[in-house]
């Protein structure tokens, strides 16, 4: 068997096999964990029942969801408290009622966005909590 | 004919990924096992082609220039167009890569009036382009799933891709040119009579598997949503071979990724290994050299010659007798 222009094949197959693999040779002996956003906040250490306005598993895929309901229904219907599928009561407000228990923004939201990497830009208007403000 | 066959394979690789997961719990098999089996196949697919090509000799340079050859040092030459070395084919490899530059002289041959007349068509470019640099953002973007830390560079793609935020959410640009692109060039496989005529099953399939990948993909983003830090989790074990299936990520997610695995195997096979061949097209990666190099055809064999001057020491004497002029006496 015989390959013509040898060189120029070999070498392009390495750049092209390089490039395509590049995820795995990135993270090669990384032991990659998933992210710990961290409940440790003061209102979150008073609370009885350590659960978020909706079940879990909603809250972690659907978090965003949840903000832009909110969002429209202060901001385009007046609207004020949220009743959530347990049956209780939440003022609607990102820096009243998220952060009130999330006051630690940037190891909660922040450790999940780094990894997904996402960047909310919520943070432009709306305020952080000041422990978090350098 | 091939729109409905190609319509339904990928209806039903939706189907299939769908009962898989959502009916008979197959997660292992369409999160790990087929992602691995097609990326396998797709890698070693690229380099059997590549390796197929390559044995083809070369013998000559097919000299399709559109330009001026380097000639008289007073004649002005079209490096790009008419390369006389390798660097400046590889220039224009590259443009035709980038920029599709021999798609920009597309024309339209129709008759006007009885006579041939060739009209502008700039169309199959735009949308060629806006397609294919739509789809190398995404693939890029998708990094943020298969790296940790995710480097600066798929950040600042998803900044000047993400410039858009709609409901509090970005809005890509380059989904929505996707779709359009995609769209586009398949309304012109179907609209215009002679592209419906030569196109196959083998055009539409891979059409509707890149638009189902980029429909999924998007209602997941903004629809019907996953979990994306578990998908970081999952793609994360993949390429650092530890492989694991988190709980609860949506069928949505493994039709997507379903799609992609089918994708990645069906493209060596098929006629998007063009990603390849473009780089191995004979009249784009030859400089036209042909009257300063010479140029030997490898399957010439040794051919036995028989020269003037053996011909003439052979016959010298005879030649001489008949009066027949000869070189050397
Ligand atoms: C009453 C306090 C409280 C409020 C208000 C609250 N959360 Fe939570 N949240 C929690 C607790 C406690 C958990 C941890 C639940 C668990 O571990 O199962 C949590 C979990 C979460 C999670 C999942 C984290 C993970 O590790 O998977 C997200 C995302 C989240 N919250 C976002 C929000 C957002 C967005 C808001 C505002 C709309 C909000 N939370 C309001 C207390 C709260
Ligand atoms: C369990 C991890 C996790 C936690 C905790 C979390 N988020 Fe998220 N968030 C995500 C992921 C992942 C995305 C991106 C989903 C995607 O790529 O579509 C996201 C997206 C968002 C978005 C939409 C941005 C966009 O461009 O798509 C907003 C807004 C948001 N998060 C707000 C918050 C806020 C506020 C908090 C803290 C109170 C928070 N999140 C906590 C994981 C988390
Ligand atoms: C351009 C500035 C701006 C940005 C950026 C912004 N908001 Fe707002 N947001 C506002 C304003 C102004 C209001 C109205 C406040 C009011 O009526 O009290 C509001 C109200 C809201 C409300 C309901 C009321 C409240 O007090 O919380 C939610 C929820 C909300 N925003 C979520 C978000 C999220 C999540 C993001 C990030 C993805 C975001 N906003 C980004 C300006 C902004
Ligand atoms: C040919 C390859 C692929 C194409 C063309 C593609 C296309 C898309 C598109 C257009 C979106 C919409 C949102 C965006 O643009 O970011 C999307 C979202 C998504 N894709 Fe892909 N995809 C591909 C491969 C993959 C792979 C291999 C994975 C496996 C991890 C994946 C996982 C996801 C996830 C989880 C989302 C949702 C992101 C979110 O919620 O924001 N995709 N895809």
């Amino acid at each position: 068997m015989r390959i013509y222009n040898a060189p120029s094949i070999i070498a392009g197959l390495l750049v092209l096999i390089g490039l395509l693999t590049f995820p795995f040779w990135y993270n090669a002996g990384d032991v990659v964990a998933a992210p710990e956003p961290s409940l440790d906040t003061p209102v979150l250490q008073g609370l009885q029942d350590k659960q978020c306005i909706e079940p879990t598993p909603y809250m972690r895929s659907k978090h965003m969801e949840l903000l832009r309901h909110w969002r429209d229904e202060v901001v385009r219907k007046g609207k004020a408290i949220y009743v959530a599928s347990d049956g209780r009561e939440y003022e609607m407000s990102l820096q009243g009622t998220c952060l009130d228990c999330h006051s630690n923004t940037d190891q909660f939201c922040g450790r999940c966005h780094d990894y997904a990497g996402v960047e909310p830009g919520c943070w432009t208007c709306h305020l952080q909590p000041e422990e978090n403000v350098p | 004919m091939g729109i409905r066959v190609s319509l339904f394979a990928v209806l039903a690789l939706i189907l299939v990924a769908y009962v898989g997961v959502a009916l008979l719990g197959l997660e292992l098999l369409f999160g790990v096992i087929m992602p691995y089996a097609a990326m396998a196949a797709f890698l070693a697919g690229l380099v059997y082609h590549v390796i197929k090509w390559a044995r083809s000799p070369v013998p000559f340079r097919i000299p399709t220039t559109c330009g001026q050859q380097r000639a008289l040092p007073w004649i002005k030459a079209s490096e790009v167009d008419n390369p006389s070395t390798a660097v400046s084919a590889a220039a224009r490899v590259a443009l035709e890569a980038l920029l599709f530059r021999s798609l920009l002289r597309n024309t339209k041959a129709e008759l006007a009036d009885g006579s041939l007349a060739y009209r502008w068509e700039k169309w199959l470019w735009l949308g060629g382009l806006l397609f294919h640099w739509s789809l190398l953002v995404i693939v890029l973007r998708h990094l943020r799933f298969f790296t940790e830390p995710v480097p600066g560079f798929v950040n600042l793609l998803r900044d000047l891709d993400g410039f858009l935020h709609v409901n509090l959410q970005v809005l890509y640009i380059t989904d929505i040119v996707i779709l359009l692109a995609v769209t586009y060039l398949f309304l012109r496989r179907v609209v215009i009579p002679q592209v419906r005529y030569i196109s196959l099953p083998g055009d539409y399939f891979p059409l509707f598997l890149i638009l189902s990948i980029a429909l999924s993909g998007i209602l997941m983003a903004h629809f019907i949503r996953v979990d994306v830090v578990a998908v970081k989790e999952l793609a994360m074990g993949l390429v650092t071979f530890s492989p694991t299936v988190p709980e609860g990520i949506g069928a949505i997610f493994y039709i997507h990724l379903f799609l992609v695995s089918v994708l990645l195997a069906y493209f060596p096979s098929s006629k998007l290994i063009h990603m390849v061949g473009i780089f191995l097209s004979p009249t784009r990666n030859l400089p036209n050299d042909s009257r300063r190099r010479r140029h030997v055809n490898p399957w010439n064999y040794p051919v036995d010659v028989h020269t003037y001057e053996e011909y003439e020491d052979e016959f010298r004497e005879k030649m001489k007798k008949a009066d027949i002029p000869v070189e050397r006496y």
